[in-house]
């Protein structure tokens, strides 16, 4: 009978989809967020101001946007997908234009009363533009070089404007991305490795080519956050808070390294570290599992799709989540050079917390219709 | 065939979404490797560097043992520096709080330049110091005022003070900070490296200053990231300095001092049994405040420059010819050998032949015929002359340094010189030549070879009187409180069985006698210096030591009287004595640099000396009782 529904591309009604709606989802999100007011909480030394209480009113607006996104028909979605690309595109050049300058790089854009970082949108609709655009195309043309010209450019294009900032990271974040969709779209595997196997190396031997400050330059762009020897000093101190903590941790707001000042940046892409300081490795691996089950959530939300868009759109938006964790965790533990990226629904900040939800608004709304079949183009 | 390629695509999605979760579990696992390496492996490294970290620890300097004279007073002590700080990030404006400062103090002790720049150079919480050294009025007033003052915080330091001015600067020193080769050569300890913390630079503050210094407590405090303390873990207290007791009387060395006031000289007061030195002053002095506080350039140079030497102690580095003042030793050395006895008769014309070489008494008219005691009563030149040429300069020499002349007598403070007894030996070691008999004849009259300190002459002078016992002079009776480790007990505290020397009473009584008479006697050289209160009478011997050889021409032309001569080429004026006669208990030496003669300028010194210390009589008074004020921390700040 929904498949009926499906062919015959008939609107449900409102309540059976907040019926419908992933309540479970719903929940891990609001438990992952609780914890990272707890620590905002902590870093003001046990006060909610001003902090705590800010992000809560943030993650409040952002989980009725995510609703809002979660209850609108995928169709749309799939409709809005390239205009939405095309207005993120407009809004990078526009950063370029009369971007004004922040956190030492130009990625933000001054639109009256709030700012906005174009990248961050990007980071959605670019998954959502690609989606739509192997949603369309047959597995036999996924295998052609000549259907991939055009996503390649839409990767590249927003990933270079973004270079230009310089946001090295969100630059990769952006490749690596879209890379997912390429990846379960069913881009033969060993362009991958031609992609990745040239790169890498054309890379490291251009670099050997440049002068010293050329290749400073290129450091200081790869890492504009801070000099060596500061991110040196950041992440031992990173590795302090952390290793101090041990297994159980030194206690709800008793983290020396945090509270003495000595971890750096402990709000935003350091709050890994704080926690694990606090809560010990068992805080750590309890943050983790959280988060596994809601990537298991994203998986499981794309098998159960019917159409091929929300399968790629679930496990493209997944992917990004769980880009966003790696990196993070792995530059606070020392494993990783340092970029900034912040830790997902824990660091504190508005736009990064929007984009989540909005992704999650995705991954649910692709829940909500699962059972649509939609035709691609061709 | 469109179903196909749905399913197709489905099938291919499932595999590699699979592949990618696959993958994703692989990264996560690695994470959670990562936490359990730092947090579970090497925990306790961290743990350890985050103890590092956070743990400050801050040293507390003791209060230094205070100096006080025998009956208590202070000497040396430590005075509360009420001092103002600026902490800039509690002020709403530095020059604000300026300002209004500006009301309580002199404006123009505030250096605001210098502040300005210590606020710039500094973190905000670092206190940068105003002004110090405010009355205790300022101070209230500032304090009552603090509420209209942001930032100002008041601070109480403690800052070695001499109350006593010069007056005890040669014995006591000075503190000062430490310096590199302080740091290299003192034994470590950890307060050295204060910067604001002063050691002991001379005298009794340098010979005693462990003892003084205390062991500085330690204070564990935790700090964040800017080096603001946060809490305070644990404290160990630490144990102030042990008091130093002296054996002066404070208000004997006033007295000294201003007796030989204007002057370049030295006298030294000593207990004949005991070897407490009572008085020992040296003039001109300096303020050792001076030094304390830090001393200007110019201040320096004056002192250096002055050919009066302030600096120097002369009552223990002054080197001397001792003059006649030699002659008891030069008497004893033929008695005890004896080559004489003390009715030996010596004709004295003037002056004696030695081949070709004249040798002169003091008096042109010579003195006719004198026996031993009218030898010393007259200081007869040439009495001596012929006593020591039958004696020997050896025999002279082994008597002086029984004495105590010719070595250190290792006194507790530093800058004490040995003087000189020249042997034959010596003279063939240095010099190379074998000695000569004209040079015994020089050696006679303490001409010559020989020097000595004021400080060996008043314990040569105090072994006479006290019968021959090797008395040995010390400046501190005692320390309080339990001595802390690397501490320096005070010399001679048990007052031992003193060596004897081991001289014939006979003889000894003969010398006396001859002091006695040089004093007490109608022809005696200091018979106007006589002490006129029965029963204290003094008994003594002037000097009067040569500066530079007088000249044939200037015998013929007549000698120059010393008035009549530049300053620096006037004769050391000496004198030593002891009283009471009949029951000696104290001793004197006195030396007038350039005095001119020793009857008229240093035994009235000394005439003056005795009897202020016989009526102030120190030793018959209680000193200060180390039981009752001494237990350590009970005393006051």
């Amino acid at each position: 009978m929904l498949r009926e529904l499906g062919e015959k591309n008939v609107q449900m009604p409102l309540t059976r989809k907040i019926w419908d709606m992933n309540w479970g989802f719903v929940l891990l999100i609001c438990a992952t967020a609780s914890i990272g007011f707890l620590m905002l909480y902590s870093a003001a030394n046990g006060h909610l101001e001003p902090w705590a209480s800010r992000q809560m009113m943030r993650f409040g607006a952002g989980l009725i946007l995510m609703f809002v996104v979660a209850l609108t028909d995928i169709r749309i979605w799939l409709n809005l997908a390239y205009p939405l690309y095309a207005v993120a595109i407009v809004l990078l050049g526009a950063v370029e234009v009369m971007g004004v300058i922040g956190m030492g790089a130009r990625r933000w854009v001054d639109l009256g009363p709030f700012q906005l970082q174009p990248s961050e949108i990007m980071k959605i609709a670019l998954i959502l533009a690609l989606a739509r655009y192997f949603h369309n195309i047959g597995l036999e043309d996924v295998r052609k070089i000549r259907w991939l010209i055009a996503p390649i450019l839409m990767v590249l294009a927003p990933a270079a404007l973004v270079l230009r900032q310089p946001d090295l990271g969100t630059a990769l974040m952006l490749m690596a991305g879209a890379g997912i969709v390429f990846f379960v779209a069913g881009v033969r595997l060993w362009k991958f490795a031609l992609v990745i196997g040239t790169a890498i190396p054309a890379g490291f031997f251009a670099f050997q080519f440049l002068h010293d400050y050329q290749k400073n330059r290129v450091l200081t762009f790869l890492n504009p956050e801070s000099d060596p020897l500061g991110a040196g000093y950041h992440i031992l101190q990173s590795k302090i808070a952390l290793g101090s903590g041990g297994v159980f941790g030194k206690g709800l707001l008793l983290g020396t390294q945090s509270h003495l000042n000595y971890l750096p940046e402990m709000r935003t892409d350091f709050i890994f570290s704080m926690l694990a300081e606090e809560f010990g490795m068992v805080g750590g691996l309890l943050l983790f599992s959280l988060y596994i089950l809601l990537i298991a959530y994203g998986y499981a939300i794309a098998y159960r799709s019917r159409n091929h868009f929300g399968k790629l759109l679930a496990i493209g938006m997944t992917g990004i989540f769980f880009l966003y964790i790696f990196i993070n965790v792995a530059m606070v533990m020392g494993m990783v050079p340092v970029v900034g990226v912040p830790l997902p629904l824990i660091s504190y900040g508005g736009t990064a917390m929007l984009t989540l939800l909005i992704g999650f608004g995705l991954i649910m709304s692709v829940y909500i219709h699962r059972d649509l079949d939609i035709p691609g183009k061709r | 065939m469109a179903g196909d390629q749905h399913k197709e695509k489905g099938r291919i999605f499932t595999r590699r979404s699979l592949m990618m979760a696959g993958g994703q579990a692989v990264l996560m696992s690695a994470l959670a490797g990562r936490l359990y390496y730092l947090q579970v492996i090497h925990s306790d490294e961290y743990t350890m560097m985050a103890d590092e970290n956070r743990m400050n620890l801050q040293l507390l300097t003791p209060l230094r043992g205070r100096i006080v004279d025998r009956f208590g007073a202070e000497i040396a002590s430590n005075r509360q520096n009420y001092r103002v700080v600026l902490i800039p990030e509690q002020t709403k404006s530095v020059e604000e709080t300026l300002d209004a400062l500006a009301q309580y103090v002199d404006a123009q002790e505030i250096d605001r330049e210098r502040i300005f720049k210590d606020t710039k150079r500094k973190r905000g919480f670092v206190p940068i110091p105003v002004v110090d050294n405010l009355s205790w009025e300022q101070f209230a007033r500032i304090n009552v005022n603090s509420p209209s003052l942001p930032g100002i915080q008041m601070d109480v330091g403690s800052t070695r003070t001499y109350p006593y001015g010069d007056l005890f600067a040669h014995i006591v020193g000075y503190v000062g900070a430490v310096s590199e080769r302080d740091l290299q050569t003192l034994e470590f300890d950890p307060l050295l490296e204060l910067p604001e913390f002063r050691i002991g630079k001379s005298g009794i503050e340098k010979y005693y200053d462990r003892t003084l210094r205390g062991k500085a407590g330690l204070s564990r405090v935790e700090a964040n990231a800017y080096g603001r303390t946060i809490r305070e873990l644990n404290r160990q207290e630490g144990i102030p300095g042990n008091d130093a007791v002296l054996t002066i009387d404070k208000e004997l060395q006033q007295f000294s001092a201003k007796r030989l006031d204007g002057e370049s000289a030295a006298a030294v007061v000593i207990d004949i049994h005991s070897g407490d030195i009572l008085a020992m002053a040296s003039v001109p002095s300096f303020d050792p405040n001076a030094f304390a506080n830090g001393i200007s350039s110019k201040q320096w140079k004056a002192l250096v420059e002055d050919e009066k030497h302030p600096l120097g102690n002369k009552a223990i580095g002054g080197q001397y010819p001792p003059g006649s003042t030699f002659k008891m030793i030069v008497a004893l050395a033929a008695l005890e050998a004896g080559v004489i006895t003390p009715d030996h008769q010596v004709f004295c014309a003037g002056y004696t032949q030695l081949g070709n070489h004249r040798f002169h008494c003091w008096k042109r008219g010579g003195h006719g015929t004198l026996d031993l005691v009218g030898g010393i009563t007259h200081s007869c030149d040439i009495y001596f002359y012929d006593i020591a040429r039958k004696a020997g300069v050896d025999r002279i020499a082994a008597m002086a340094n029984r004495f105590g002349l010719g070595e250190k007598l290792n006194i507790d403070i530093l800058g004490e010189r040995g003087g000189l007894i020249p042997t034959k030996d010596w003279k063939l070691a240095v010099q190379g030549v074998p000695w000569q008999l004209g040079e015994t004849y020089n050696v006679g009259i303490g001409q010559g070879y020989v020097l000595a300190t004021p400080l060996q002459l008043a314990v040569m002078t105090a072994r006479l009187a006290n019968g021959g016992k090797a008395v040995r002079p010390r400046l501190v009776r005692s320390v309080t409180g339990t001595p802390l480790e690397g501490a320096v007990a005070p010399l001679n505290t048990v007052a031992a069985e003193t060596e004897e020397i081991g001289i014939n009473p006979k003889n000894l009584k003969v010398v006396l006698k001859g002091m006695y008479e040089v004093v007490n006697g109608k022809r005696g050289t200091a018979r106007s210096a006589k002490i006129t209160v029965e029963g204290w009478e003094m008994a003594g011997k002037t000097g009067t030591a040569q500066v530079r050889r007088i000249s044939r021409k200037e015998r013929i032309d007549g000698v120059l009287k010393s008035d009549e001569k530049p300053w620096e080429e006037r004769d050391h004026a000496l004198f030593v004595g002891f009283a009471p006669f009949d029951d000696p208990r104290y001793a004197v030496a006195v030396i007038v640099e350039h005095g001119g003669s020793g009857s008229h300028t240093a035994a009235p010194i000394a005439r003056d000396l005795l009897q202020e210390t016989l009526r102030l009589d120190p030793l018959r008074r209680p000193s200060y009782d180390i039981a009752k004020h001494g237990a350590p921390g009970a005393r006051d700040a």
